[in-house]
């Protein structure tokens, strides 16, 4: 907890300084609040963020949670064939390269204004790190190992079983927690879209109005949703990687 | 032929069942080269590898198990999981691959490190669970490659002694590849020495090793062994 302190007591003496900048210049809220305004519209709103905040995290966590099936499944199938690794990799490369709040909209008019293209749009931006990450891990498994497994009766799928899968848990959940970071950004995008509920709907209904106190606490409780996944993803690293020396949490 | 060099040429070994014959060489002599060769893990450009009667890759792996260099251990299992490791692989479930992997754990001086992570292991340890998940893999063949080049000297000694009481409860057809003279002399009933791929000494170990080590290691007999051998290796 110790390690807490520093970045959180310049956070604190930033939010300070925004606070007495944005009074003594005399900025109106609507093109920029204090920190006190967004403070107060957590509170005011807090009907209105609390729904759509339910809304959005069951995008986020079945988006994140359909990702990380997918890119599993895809990771392990490239392990096993050299041939769909050929042919599918650099695929999956300039998939990436398309703008995702352009693939947005397309989703939505495909698969309509329910939760499925938000779940997709949060998948198609979290998958890619892990499949990057899941694939090389599992290639960069030590051959010693696998010699050895050889002569101790060890057929593919042990070998794959027993030294190539635990091996590849660290960069697995390297991948993960990198796209645990993007899954809100996903989300939003999905929402912008098209949608009637949500925390990305809340900031397209608040900015007309010029609601910016709104769009901000909007802003924050989405960056702490992000926040909240990836310490979810950390402690299941630690919980699934007991092995790893601590300091590969630092 | 490694990356277009040879490495081994002309080596002609027999080895009897649960006999024990020890290769000694320089680091580059080709003695990981042959035990991959024999293992089935390589196949030779020239030559026939038999082991009982077996000369496909594949019936020569299914004969033997490797003990690599490094203990290979794997640092998610336990040191109980890690010797049932070959067990697991032959189909056991894990709960019965525990049960018969116990034990040798008793018997061979390692009881209360069974639930013990690599990571918390000695070296000496790590290659003694090395040794035993070779064991359990339960082959008529051991390659040993070098079992314990990676020790301190005094460790080393110790697990040498170890190694000849394992093998004594549980005799094996070994081959043991080893840098270290003394040990293939102390171990093995032949040594070969081998130079530039090519075998350039046999010989055969016949002092007496009832004694404890230090006496034997002090024999003139086996000095006079241990002489021929490092002089063969130049």
């Amino acid at each position: 907890m110790r390690r807490a302190w520093p970045p959180l007591a310049l956070l604190a003496a930033l939010v300070g300084l925004w606070e007495l900048i944005v009074r003594a210049a005399h900025v109106p809220g609507y093109l920029f609040p204090t920190p006190s305004a967004v403070a107060s519209s957590l509170a005011d709103d807090s009907g209105l963020l609390g729904r759509a905040t339910l809304v959005t995290v069951r995008e986020i966590v079945l988006g994140y949670l359909f990702a990380v099936a997918v890119a599993l499944l895809i990771a392990i199938l490239l392990h096993f064939s050299a041939a769909l690794r050929r042919a599918l990799l650099p695929i999956l490369v300039l998939s990436q390269t398309v703008p995702t709040v352009l693939l947005a909209p397309i989703l939505a008019i495909l698969l309509g204004y329910g939760i499925e293209p938000k779940l997709v749009v949060v998948a198609v931006v979290c998958f890619f790190p892990i499949v990057v990450n899941a694939v090389d891990g599992l290639r960069s498994a030590d051959p010693e190992l696998v010699r050895m497994m050889r002569t101790l009766h060890g057929g593919r799928l042990a070998i794959f079983r027993r030294v190539e899968l635990p091996g590849a848990l660290p960069a697995i959940f390297s991948g993960a927690r990198i796209a645990a970071t993007y899954a809100a950004v996903g989300a939003v995008f999905g929402e912008w879209a098209g949608s009637s509920a949500g925390l990305g709907f809340v900031i397209l209904q608040a900015q007309p109005a010029l609601e910016t106190a709104r769009i901000f606490a909007a802003v924050l409780i989405l960056s702490a949703l992000a926040l909240c996944l990836y310490a979810l993803v950390t402690l299941a690293e630690r919980l699934l990687v007991p092995w790893q020396p601590e300091a590969h949490h630092a | 032929m490694l990356g277009g060099k040879r490495v081994l040429d002309g080596v002609d070994l027999h080895v009897p069942a649960t006999g024990r014959v020890g290769i000694v060489g320089r680091s580059g002599a080709g003695k990981s080269t042959l035990l991959s060769l024999v293992a089935g893990l390589d196949e030779p450009d020239a030559g026939e590898i038999s082991i009982g009667g077996e000369t496909l890759p594949a019936g020569r792996l299914a004969r033997c198990a490797l003990m690599p260099q490094r203990d290979c251990l794997l640092p998610w299992r336990s040191a109980l999981d890690n010797a049932a490791l070959a067990l697991e692989n032959a189909g056991l479930p894990r709960g019965e691959a525990r049960r018969r992997a116990a034990p040798l754990f008793a018997r061979l001086g390692l009881a209360g490190s069974e639930q013990l992570r690599p990571a918390k292991l000695s070296g000496g340890m790590r290659q003694r669970i090395a040794f035993l998940r070779t064991l359990l893999a339960d082959k008529p063949v051991l390659l040993l490659d070098e079992p314990f080049g990676a020790l301190d000297a005094i460790t080393r000694a110790e697990l040498q002694e170890w190694l000849a009481d394992a093998l004594a409860a549980e005799p094996r057809t070994v081959l043991l590849v080893t840098h270290d003279v003394e040990e293939a002399l102390l171990l093995c009933e032949r040594v070969l020495v081998l130079a530039a791929g090519r075998v350039v000494a046999e010989l055969d170990v016949d002092v007496a090793r009832n004694a404890p080590r230090r006496g034997v290691v002090t024999s003139p007999a086996f000095l006079e062994l241990r002489e021929r051998a490092l002089e063969a290796i130049g």
